[in-house]
């Protein structure tokens, strides 16, 4: 509390800690810019600051909501679970964690696989969901992606995958890294038969996840802003002992260092998407509907 | 202390200085004490032997780690004959931390490449700790298509701490170089055989680590991160490492359980550093019976056993 805050009666000061908070309800916050949103606002514009155009991380299911027509869906690989084969005991037990993570995300694991199409194309769309356990990549999520990619073989259809991770699942230890050549031998498979792989990095795309399917993309796409990298800032500060420069690790910067071919807003990630799928796959240009671009976040950079 | 022995040999370490001690005292007097000497090898024999039959999986990390444990070009020059070392990625440098070439192994022409730690300060400097930058992984990537090229099975050699966590290394795209190796090698046409001779690393030893064999030295680990990185994430402290490295089962003998890798390669008493040429005869053999095994399998096949293989990891319930 400054001197200042203590000069104030009870009455008109407020607690520091609760001031920042909003309550659940109509209004909520920009993250980046702290400007008061109306909720319904934000959610119509999938979490992207009206005001600011800053980039909220969203759940994997919403993500795939917005991304993909409304008819027809398909989910993927509900059939696999996860399992605690190593007895993973930190401060918790992994179980506990995985009971946790299923509760609060309502979902089996940290990733999310639909069949369905965009703007008409057909398509498998597959998102991370980043508060499962950081969107860590285990047994189930490489599973999932495997079979994803299976289904686009058999179908003959593209795969587009969102990412949001910290990276391997440490809980499932060399199991997890393993998913890095098992997810990158299944892209290798599409790319041998000419099947589309598009890679749309979201905040955040870290380590393992990074170091694989992630940067194999035919396309490599990052939302604005996004932190995309192998290692993490702090790691990198640690070990050579400098101040990172500004900007670095985000998608404007893998942008000016040739690692993404495209930085893509949220509300223009449907028909972006959907145009270059049909382009590689050689189909005719796809039927867009306007409408949608209407509610794209006005631009202030 | 002596730099030879780490802190759970300290036992061996005061037999053997002991035994340093009456050998020096036998030349002085002339006394014919080589009974005693006999007697005390014996002991320190036995010793090491139960010292090392109950090792726990913080020790064998230790022992990967070792500072005279044989590097990459150790195994080179005892192995292999005419090693021609092959330098660069073609676009930006040439990274000291991963060396790769052609060489004959009992006269069979084929590819090495592994990563490379440093001896003492100067060269631990220019080989980066055993951590490569993009261009390593890069160079790396550019010898494996090469050996496809020519029809020449991959050898790899796996001893890193990780991929090098650096600004120039993700400006490069250190996460790009990685994933690149890891989609080439699955389907790289020519016979890959992995060894873990050190520390595997995370990304940054899987980026050479895919293949149709994954085999470990006895006393080497592998996991998806440091014991001291996982403790201080998991348990907020890097104190807990032992428990990380127990946790996550990093040993050979624990992945081998986990049918994870698929042999072990004995090391000698004490380990790999105790007696360099014991150990790189036994590589050989492994080495030679690897590519023996590969040689009576069609490409094709071996391609399809390479993707089963990557595809049959995991661990999860299907309902």
């Amino acid at each position: 509390m400054s001197w200042f805050e203590k000069l104030l009666p009870s009455k008109i000061r407020t607690d520091s800690s609760k001031r920042k908070s909003v309550p659940e309800g109509l209004w909520t916050k920009c993250t980046a810019c702290n400007a008061v949103l109306y909720r319904a606002e934000l959610e119509r514009n999938v979490d992207v600051c009206p005001k600011c155009g800053h980039h909220m991380r969203i759940g994997a299911r919403r993500r795939l909501e917005a991304f993909l027509d409304e008819e027809p869906r398909l989910e993927l690989g509900t059939e696999l679970v996860p399992v605690d084969a190593l007895k993973f005991k930190d401060s918790k037990k992994y179980k506990d964690r995985l009971s946790i993570a299923q509760k609060n995300t309502d979902e089996d694991d940290a990733l999310v696989v639909m069949s369905g199409r965009v703007n008409g194309i057909a398509l498998v769309a597959c998102a991370f969901e980043f508060r499962f356990m950081g969107g860590s990549m285990g047994s189930v999520v490489g599973e999932r992606f495997r079979r994803a990619a299976e289904y686009c073989l058999a179908e003959d259809i593209p795969l587009v995958c969102f990412s949001a991770s910290g990276g391997a699942r440490m809980q499932e230890a060399l199991f997890s890294l393993m998913q890095m050549a098992k997810t990158s031998a299944a892209l290798a498979r599409m790319s041998k038969r000419g099947i589309p792989f598009v890679s749309v990095m979201t905040d955040p795309t870290m380590g393992g996840v990074s170091a694989s399917l992630a940067m194999l993309g035919d396309i490599n796409i990052a939302e604005p802003k996004a932190l995309i990298g192998f290692a993490g800032p702090r790691v990198i500060e640690q070990t050579v002992r400098e101040t990172l420069p500004d900007g670095f690790q985000r998608s404007e910067f893998l942008l000016e260092h040739g690692v993404i071919d495209m930085i893509v807003k949220r509300g223009e990630m449907r028909d972006k998407v959907s145009q270059i799928l049909a382009m590689l796959t050689r189909q005719p240009a796809p039927q867009i509907d306007k409408q949608e671009l209407v509610d794209a976040e006005p631009e202030s950079a | 202390m002596d730099m030879n022995f780490l802190e759970f040999e300290q036992p061996i370490a005061e037999l053997e200085a002991k035994i340093e001690e009456l050998r020096y005292v036998g030349d002085d007097t002339e006394i014919n004490i080589s009974d005693e000497i006999q007697r005390l090898q014996e002991k320190s024999r036995t010793l090491t032997e139960s010292i090392f039959s109950g090792l726990d999986a913080w020790q064998v990390s230790q022992l990967a780690r070792h500072p005279q444990r044989p590097y990459t070009l150790d195994y080179i020059e005892r192995i292999f004959d005419d090693f021609e070392e092959l330098h660069g990625d073609r676009a930006y440098a040439d990274d000291h931390a991963i060396v790769g070439g052609i060489a004959r192994i009992d006269d069979r022409p084929v590819m090495v490449i592994g990563q490379q730690k440093g001896r003492d300060t100067k060269e631990k400097i220019k080989r980066n700790f055993g951590m490569p930058r993009p261009e390593g992984y890069r160079k790396a990537l550019r010898l494996m298509q090469m050996a496809e090229r020519f029809s020449l099975p991959v050898l790899t050699f796996i001893d890193t701490p990780g991929a090098y966590p650096g600004i120039g290394a993700e400006e490069r795209g250190q996460s790009e170089a990685i994933a690149r190796n890891l989609f080439v090698l699955a389907d790289l046409k020519t016979p890959i055989i992995c060894t873990v001779i050190g520390e595997g690393g995370s990304g940054g030893a899987l980026a050479i680590g895919v293949g149709d064999r994954l085999n470990m030295l006895q006393y080497s680990t592998y996991s998806v991160i440091s014991p001291e990185g996982c403790a201080s994430i998991l348990w907020k402290s890097a104190e807990k490492a032992s428990d990380a490295a127990e946790a996550m089962g990093i040993t050979a003998e624990r992945l081998k359980e986990l049918e994870l890798i698929d042999s072990i390669i004995p090391e000698p008493l004490g380990g790999a550093h105790r007696d360099m040429d014991t150990m790189a005869r036994t590589l050989k053999h492994s080495l030679i019976e690897s590519l023996d095994a590969m040689a009576r399998t069609p490409i094709d096949r071996l391609l399809e056993q390479r993707y089963e293989r990557l595809s049959s990891i995991g661990n999860y319930q299907e309902q």
